[in-house]
């Protein structure tokens, strides 16, 4: 790999909720270089207290969610180049959530509203029963495949600006979670769940602004699963189901 | 804040009013094309059941539609609790409510 003589301008914010300001570093630029290079660089180099989140470095667990020049990345796989601007970058924490310290945010109220919005799958069947036979080409395992690759890497939620809106909105990657499960013929929390997700703070307030399907990482669109659910608890609600 | 009710009744109240706002645009055109006067309008509603119906439905509509509307923006915009957001939604709708029927009443009795 070539080493650049090219200088990055790197802001990046230090703090607490409270109390944060922007430090700017001088990182040199190297080709293929991601975001998460760029901060550990800075880590290793010229801060070693500055704090931020990484693991697997290959766009699986996703812990490295920041925003870059304002907009929320997974940064282990945002290429520096895709995102500079007049060989400036800005990284930032996570908007919508709480600051830690540094880069590093407070999860907790991200993964407790998927708990809310019952996204724990509720078997119907033991061990000791056969496998449910579910064809892949049924049309509803095929809306599940479609949405659950998520890796809860919380870009779509900071992305999002009724969570801005609303702190206590479910938020788009709980929502998406709960339309996989919705869609899943073994689950048996069909209506619980449905009840628990159109509770006055859950799907129903989605504008549809499609933030989170435009910076989903993984391309998803829970826009569409949104959508998915606020037509499936409108037709129960009708029915009487809930 | 908007619950699956609220979310239900704006739906729905959209539904209705889609074909009665075409409707509306559609007989704006037609009225205008011979001029355009006060009596000719009231000539058409005046003791008009239907006219009456189909106005009042519209004004029931809007009013619905646009409470839980403004409901949803004074949430998300000023952060207000709910026992405000519901008085002032309630009260903004019963008015919009007597102003539009007031107003289906003037031009049909």
């Amino acid at each position: 790999m070539s080493q650049s003589k090219e200088l990055l301008q790197v802001s990046v914010r230090r703090g607490t909720e409270d109390e944060s300001g922007l430090s700017t570093y001088e990182v040199p630029q190297q080709e293929s270089q991601t975001i998460l290079d760029v901060v550990t660089w800075i880590q290793r180099h010229r801060e070693p207290s500055l704090s931020y989140r990484f693991a697997c470095r290959v766009g699986m667990c996703g812990s490295c969610a920041m925003m870059v020049n304002g907009e929320p990345r997974w940064t282990c796989r945002t290429h520096v180049q895709k995102v500079l601007r007049d060989g400036r970058l800005r990284i930032e924490p996570l908007r919508n959530l709480p600051v830690i310290r540094d880069l590093v945010c407070d999860m907790t109220e991200f993964f407790d509203k998927w708990t809310r919005a019952k996204g724990v799958f509720e078997p119907t069947e033991t061990r000791d029963d056969e496998f449910a036979a579910i064809k892949p080409s049924d049309p509803k395992r095929m809306q599940a495949n479609a949405a659950i690759e998520c890796i809860n890497c919380a870009v779509c939620y900071a992305a999002c600006d009724t969570v801005n809106l609303n702190r206590a909105y479910l938020g788009p990657a709980a929502l998406n979670r709960a339309w996989t499960l919705a869609n899943d013929d073994r689950d048996g929390a069909y209506y619980d769940r449905l009840a628990a997700v159109s509770e006055s703070d859950g799907c129903m307030n989605c504008h549809s602004h499609q933030s989170c399907m435009t910076y989903c990482p993984n391309e998803l669109n829970p826009t569409a699963s949104i959508a998915g659910l606020k037509r499936l608890a409108s037709l129960a609600y009708l029915k009487g189901k809930l | 804040m908007v619950d699956l009710r609220l979310y239900l009744a704006q739906r729905i109240s959209a539904l209705v009013m889609v074909p009665l706002v075409f409707g509306h645009l559609i007989l704006m055109i037609y009225a205008v094309q011979n001029g355009f006067s006060a009596d000719e309008i009231l000539a058409r509603t005046k003791g008009s059941l239907g006219w009456g119906l189909y106005y009042g439905l519209f004004v029931f509509a809007v009013t619905i539609h646009g409470a839980i509307g403004l409901r949803a923006i004074l949430f998300e915009w000023f952060g207000l609790n709910k026992t405000l957001l519901n008085s002032i939604s309630w009260a903004v709708g019963l008015v919009m409510l007597a102003l539009g029927i007031r107003a289906v009443i003037a031009v049909v009795l």
